[in-house]
């Protein structure tokens, strides 16, 4: 059976509206948690139920919970993260779009067992519209006393206000999200300290994403160990997966983690296959930070195995071989896309998207950029690939915070699985500006290292 | 108090002392180069990432390696930490690829540019870069500002590592400029002509490791190692009048700030010491001043015969 557990009441004519969600059996949760649970149960289920942040690292959530400081008469914040600005991610928009109530039951329940008493969510401006859907649902909340002085008479306080960007990507990271919800520069801090000890106002905070806060809804009805039989080893629960490219059915779908990636790419449940009959040449599973998988590679893996949709089976392999879940943007491109011209794409968006800060990202992605809109115009040289292999590899793991790191994996697996469509690109500079180079061929991997 | 090893040396250093702090108080080539870390202002550093270092074994009680470098700026030292400066290729590596990164978009011009000799990217540039650019593109380029009649701005030049923002928003004790726009477009601003007009402006010109900033009583003069720098101090009502003179014969063509072996102010002075107190008369000498910086400010000095280590000097 496959189950949904966020957006199976999607469809519901008005489930954005409260009445609506309530009769669904929205806030069902809030009731549970602030009658019969203390703020550790909570976090206890959450760790039991073993879910991972779906922002994009998969971290831990319980974990990350209980990280938290806990100083006395220092006020905590739990931070939801809905600045969801990643190339070919948009989940969070869904979800916040067909039903806000949720992730407003999410931070109610998450902020009650991090003991907050002041939340926000930050939202990228560029989703202006469903600022106004999240603050009138949040209205409606207040009406109806899940917001406010003393909720459900448990004594317990809690004040949520939703606050919109101003379209910096940056602003997605945790650090720079809260200097960004301080009124400053969208700058991301240097860690240490972590924001589970010094974040907003210097007080300890929690940012989690859209998604998992959602997620703490079934987590806190169903419990924590009803969760975790869902998916497969340490991949738990569902997973939102926003699909786009040359497929039938681009959309968002929500999967039991540990689906295969054939079915989800090729049933007519999910993206439906390739569009037009075409032959697929290359797939970006997680958002346009994650590596990029030449089309043997998709479905199984270096081994052969069948390549899961899982944190663990994307990533079977290393970056030599795998790619991440990531954010769960997945990105499928026919034989008629040019990877250069990608890859050159995801660059000038990483370019125009470095806050400036340190120096290997501001200027590395800049370069980087250059050199590939060089190539993907028939001006390129033949050591204008090894030179992006080497900016890359000086951006990657010397930043900051993992902008960096994500401007530089895009290019280096695109140069490590397509380097003879680069060189074709080089070669045939004057037949590369007048059609594109197809599947590149297919290698093996004996000995997947580095 | 933690103890830490850096390139085989060991130190015991009080708890929270950065690893680059820790590598200053054993001195020497160990120390990791830094561009934008500044002691005196609060929250400098972690920018530039020259000062990249390997952390081999993370602590006593948790000797895992750090999986990437670190900034040793601002990664504090923990009890028993092992940590690679010199001694890593990695580290070298990537230091390399900073100044690379750093020199793609600075403009080169040490001929015409008031601090070479004194420039902390020179110096850097000239011990891990490389002699030749592999960059083939256009260099960015600002028009230059004037800060007020003392001061220019020069942002083609700027490495942007904060020190000038911190200086203003800490010393001079209001919030005056920042950096506006974002990634290779940033550049230090916001009405600064207008903005920058106390006593302590002219900090800005000290701390700026490259020659964004100079001081226009100075500029085009003559080049810093024509110049013989003096200690000398004043009377003064504002700072503690404690500077270092930088003359032509008898004649002051400059007034800096103290500044210590890693190019950081000892003391901060005011204005009115550095642009308008440029006769003989206003201050009380105390001597030639030793610069201990192997930069080419030191290659003729008085005290110390260049040492030997110089790359150049070997070479030839």
């Amino acid at each position: 059976m496959k189950r949904k557990l966020l957006i199976d009441k999607a469809g519901v004519p008005g489930i954005a509206s409260y009445e609506v969600y309530r009769r669904e059996g929205g806030y069902r949760s809030v009731e549970k948690a602030l009658k019969s649970m203390s703020p550790d149960d909570v976090v206890e289920e959450v760790k039991k139920s073993g879910l991972r942040g779906r922002g994009g690292a998969g971290f831990p959530t319980g974990m990350k919970w209980s990280f938290l400081a806990k100083p006395e008469g220092v006020p905590r914040y739990l931070l939801c993260n809905a600045d969801e600005s990643e190339p070919g991610t948009f989940k969070d928009r869904y979800l916040m779009e067909h039903i806000p109530h949720l992730l407003i039951e999410g931070m109610i329940v998450s902020s009650y067992a991090l003991g907050a008493n002041t939340s926000y969510i930050y939202i990228r401006g560029e989703y202006m519209w469903i600022l106004h859907i999240l603050e009138r649902a949040i209205a409606e909340a207040y009406q109806a006393g899940w917001l406010g002085k003393n909720i459900m008479g448990s004594g317990y306080n809690l004040d949520l206000h939703v606050t919109p960007g101003a379209g910096a990507y940056i602003c997605g990271e945790e650090t720079a999200l809260i200097e960004s919800l301080e009124g400053k520069r969208g700058n991301p801090r240097i860690k240490p300290p972590f924001p589970a000890v010094k974040g907003l106002w210097g007080c300890p905070t929690v940012v989690n994403n859209v998604e998992t806060i959602a997620a703490v809804v079934p987590i806190v009805n169903d419990g924590g160990d009803e969760y975790a039989k869902i998916g497969i080893g340490r991949s738990t629960g569902t997973k939102l997966i926003s699909a786009c490219g040359n497929i039938q059915k681009p959309g968002v779908y929500e999967i039991e983690l540990g689906l295969s990636v054939e079915e989800f790419l090729y049933s007519d449940e999910y993206c439906g296959g390739m569009k037009n009959g075409k032959q697929l040449k290359a797939c970006v599973p997680g958002g346009s930070s994650v590596p990029i998988l030449p089309h043997f590679l998709v479905t199984k893996t270096a081994q052969g195995e069948s390549r899961l949709m899982s944190y663990e089976s994307l990533a079977d392999g290393g970056f030599q071989t795998g790619s991440m879940l990531g954010s769960g943007g997945f990105i499928v491109y026919d034989e008629d896309q040019c990877i250069v011209r990608n890859t050159w794409n995801f660059t000038r968006f990483y370019h125009h998207e470095s806050c400036g800060q340190c120096s290997p990202c501001r200027e590395g992605t800049g370069w980087m950029e250059k050199v590939l809109h060089r190539l993907e115009y028939g001006h390129g040289k033949q050591e204008d690939i090894d030179l992006l292999w080497d900016i890359q590899a000086k951006i990657e793991g010397n930043t900051i915070c993992p902008l960096g790191d994500a401007a530089a994996w895009p290019v280096a697996s695109a140069i490590r699985h397509f380097r003879e469509e680069f060189e074709w690109h080089v070669n045939e500079s004057k037949l590369s500006q007048q059609r594109n180079y197809g599947r590149v061929s297919e290698k093996t991997f004996v000995n997947a290292t580095a | 108090m933690a103890k830490v090893t850096i390139d085989g040396h060991t130190i015991e250093v009080p708890d929270g002392t950065t690893i680059l702090n820790a590598a200053r108080m054993i001195g020497g080539n160990i120390v990791p180069p830094a561009m934008c870390y500044y002691s005196p202002l609060k929250g400098s550093g972690g920018k530039c990432r020259t000062c990249l270092v390997e952390v081999s074994k993370g602590s006593e009680k948790d000797p895992r390696p750090m999986p990437k470098l670190v900034a040793s700026c601002s990664t504090p030292v923990m009890d028993g930490m092992e940590v690679k400066n010199t001694s890593s290729p990695r580290t070298l590596e990537a230091r390399k690829g900073v100044v690379e990164f750093l020199l793609i978009n600075h403009p080169l011009d040490c001929p015409v540019c008031d601090q070479a000799g004194e420039c902390h990217l020179q110096d850097l540039a000239f011990e891990h870069g490389a002699a030749k650019t592999r960059y083939e593109f256009d260099r960015r380029t600002f028009d230059k500002i004037d800060i007020g009649p003392y001061i220019k701005l020069h942002m083609t030049r700027c490495i942007l590592c904060y020190r000038c923002v911190y200086t203003a928003d800490q010393i001079t004790g209001s919030r005056m400029h920042g950096v506006m726009k974002r990634g290779d477009a940033s550049e230090i601003s916001t009405y600064i002509e207008k903005a920058i007009d106390n006593d302590f402006s002219g900090n800005v010109i000290d701390v700026c490791p490259v020659g964004a900033l100079t001081d226009k009583t100075f500029r085009f003069k003559s080049r810093v190692w024509y110049t013989k720098p003096l200690d000398a101090h004043r009377e003064c009502d504002k700072c503690c009048g404690k500077a270092v003179l930088w003359n032509v014969g008898d004649e002051i063509y400059r007034v800096t700030a103290r500044k210590d072996q890693y190019g950081e102010a000892e003391e901060f002075i005011c204005n009115t010491c550095r642009f308008e107190k440029k006769s003989m008369s206003d201050w009380i000498v105390e001597g030639p001043r030793k610069i201990d910086r192997h930069s080419v400010i030191s290659a003729n000095k008085y005290f110390e015969p260049v040492p030997e280590h110089t790359p150049l000097l070997n070479k030839a």
